[in-house]
């Protein structure tokens, strides 16, 4: 089962969840940080890295030789990648989408393959025992899997070097995939949750919070997964610092709230330090296990005929 | 004409917040074209209550449709898809080959290449863009489609706009608010950019994506100057950061404390520097003082500003 921990909004506490419930996550599990632009999940879980390799796109190289300047190429390109000047035929990487078109289409076999590199696919593992308790029951599977895409500064697009990333996900049930997605609504956000089973969407309780969970809403909802929310802060609304409108939004819309975390200042500080905030703060540990529960739960009933996704009982 | 892009790379560090204060600061001082870059997320609005005047469709790029009618189904667009999609016909299903619109990059390939010419190329309606008044002024902004793509063209769309009337209307500085992340976005909101205000928090993920974006920032050589928020929640972490700073060459603007304020401004719809005066805002005003003080020249200099004292 694949599920995809994403937000409108950033900032909203996507990362703390996610390596929160990589570190609690009661079956054998691999941790994928697909916020390639800011990966962050690394510096929760301490994972031993253990490989790491250039991920590529695939860009044209031209031959001057055969090049006739016929520019056949340059008018197709969508993305302004190719474009003659004079008695040149320019190329700019760094706008090509990696489309192929140009290859197939110059009749004098002007153009080959080159690359360009999108950024670095890094590998490892984590142990989610240390993280824990350190009860025997709690201690998990000690080689959690660990996967990371990040995009070289100066790279635009995001969405390549996901593709790539996801392509190593393990195939089949052998490992539950917890996803770490980018923030937003737009192509880098659909393009972490698109192949998830289960969508667990973070916000709090804040008019910024609750914009940016519409936008989440109205994106991912379309795609027909089970989807649920972490209300996180959930109680600044109560005592008059932010509102309650996420709550009555996710009545309304008759979204699930599979967890609702309350302000604890000590959680933030957790943060700071880089512990997973479920380890080192004892009330949060409960809540994360049920939420666990509850996405289990989800992905469970979507599998099984007679359930309609999004079909959930609220929290 | 001078351009100030607020970003972070990390999400929530206070970006939105703090641009909205400097839109109110900037107006008390001979005003500011305001722009709203986050076209995927955008929230400015929320705290500024912009009165639309105008708004425009935002098109941009193109989308594959498969037309069943004309369809031979010999799967040569499946072959020659690199975005894998084109999704094949299943047996229980006559629907005959789909273009996924979500996975679709609008390349022409299947376009180009399909021997019965069934394939359509449908321009996208990608966004809405607006430009309004606010009680700070002129403000810019947009709002992407859920799930759409080509943020990087709104962006710039957006910049061209703002610069274009900031000009007619006589406004020498233009105010962004900026997208989280290094992306396209990010990238097409620097351009042309005087400088960048890079808001950060005292946390490991708020250190490691200020020193992505900060290099985003040298790679397109823009001068980078840096905010701590939050810097109460760990003050070793602060310090790290403000070393890094001085060893990069980034001005440390200041620091603000983690404080409430915030939040109750937003729920509020108002700036913090419009409520009653808290450390924050106080620390903050000092910030934009700082900012409109600074020398472009001396700008990519490491040693012309000291941290502010703790607010």
């Amino acid at each position: 089962m694949i599920y995809a921990i994403a937000s409108g909004k950033g900032g909203t506490g996507k990362t703390t969840v996610t390596a929160s419930l990589a570190a609690l996550w009661d079956r054998p599990v691999m941790a994928v940080d697909l916020d390639v632009e800011e990966p962050n999940l690394h510096l929760f879980l301490h994972p031993e890295l253990t490989g790491e390799e250039p991920a590529f796109m695939e860009v044209p190289e031209r031959d001057p030789k055969r090049c006739t300047l016929c520019g056949q190429c340059a008018a197709f390109c969508q993305y302004k990648a190719l474009s003659v000047m004079g008695k040149t035929l320019l190329l700019f990487p760094e706008m090509c989408h990696g489309c192929g078109g140009c290859l197939l289409l110059c009749p004098e076999k002007a153009l080959s393959p080159g690359k360009r590199e999108l950024g670095r696919i890094v590998s490892g593992h984590f142990r989610t025992d240390h993280l824990s308790s350190g009860r025997e029951e709690d201690a998990g599977f000690p080689d959690a899997g660990f996967l990371m895409g990040r995009l070289r500064v100066g790279e635009a697009m995001s969405p390549p070097l996901m593709r790539q990333v996801k392509a190593r996900l393990p195939q089949g049930q052998s490992a539950d995939i917890l996803i770490d997605s980018p923030p937003g609504v737009s192509c880098p956000a659909v393009n972490a949750v698109m192949d998830a089973d289960v969508l667990v969407l973070v916000t709090e309780p804040t008019p910024f919070g609750l914009h940016d969970f519409r936008l989440a809403v109205q994106a991912f909802r379309s795609l027909g997964k089970p989807l649920g929310a972490v209300i996180n802060r959930s109680d600044i609304g109560g005592v008059g610092i932010g509102d309650a409108s996420v709550q009555d939004f996710c009545r309304a819309e008759g979204i699930p709230v599979w967890a609702q975390i309350p302000y604890n200042r000590a959680v933030a500080e957790a943060y700071s330090r880089g512990e997973v905030a479920a380890s080192a703060v004892p009330e949060l540990r409960a809540m994360i296990l049920a939420l666990m529960a509850r996405m289990q739960g989800a992905a469970a009933a979507s599998q099984s005929a007679s359930a309609t996704p999004g079909e959930v009982q609220h929290a | 004409m001078r351009e100030i892009v607020v970003i972070s790379g990390k999400g929530g560090t206070g970006k939105t917040s703090i641009t909205a204060a400097f839109a109110h600061l900037a107006s008390t001082q001979g005003g500011a074209m305001l722009c709203d870059l986050d076209v995927d997320a955008p929230d400015l609005h929320l705290l500024l209550a912009p009165d639309r005047r105008e708004e425009h469709e935002f098109r941009s790029g193109f989308e594959a449709v498969i037309n069943p009618e004309t369809c031979v189904v010999c799967g040569m667009c499946f072959d020659l898809c690199r975005f894998d999609a084109v999704q094949r016909p299943s047996p229980e299903d006559f629907l005959g080959y789909g273009v996924d619109p979500l996975r679709c990059e609008g390349c022409k390939v299947c376009v180009q290449f399909c021997p019965a010419k069934a394939i359509d190329f449908n321009e996208k309606h990608c966004g809405q863009w607006q430009a309004s008044n606010t009680r700070f002024g002129p403000l810019i902004h947009a709002q992407l489609f859920p799930g759409s793509e080509n943020s990087g063209r709104l962006v710039a769309l957006l910049k061209k706009e703002a610069r274009t009337r900031a000009e007619a209307q006589g406004l020498s500085l233009i105010l962004c608010d900026g997208a989280p992340g290094i992306g396209c976005p990010v990238i097409s909101s620097l351009s042309g950019a005087s400088q960048a205000v890079l808001v950060t928090e005292p946390t490991p993920s708020g250190r490691h994506d200020l020193e992505r974006v900060a290099e985003l920032c040298r790679h397109f050589r823009i001068p980078a100057s840096v905010i701590i928020n939050k810097f109460d929640l760990n003050l070793g972490n602060t310090q790290d950061i403000e070393d890094y700073c001085m060893e990069q060459g980034h001005a440390v603007l200041g620091r603000l404390p983690h404080d409430e304020v915030v939040v109750r401004a937003m729920v509020q719809a108002r700036c913090v520097t419009e409520l009653p005066a808290t450390a924050f805002s106080e620390s903050l005003r000092s910030i934009w003082e700082r900012i409109v003080n600074l020398e472009p020249t001396a700008q990519a200099r490491p040693e012309l500003i000291q941290p502010t004292p703790n607010a």
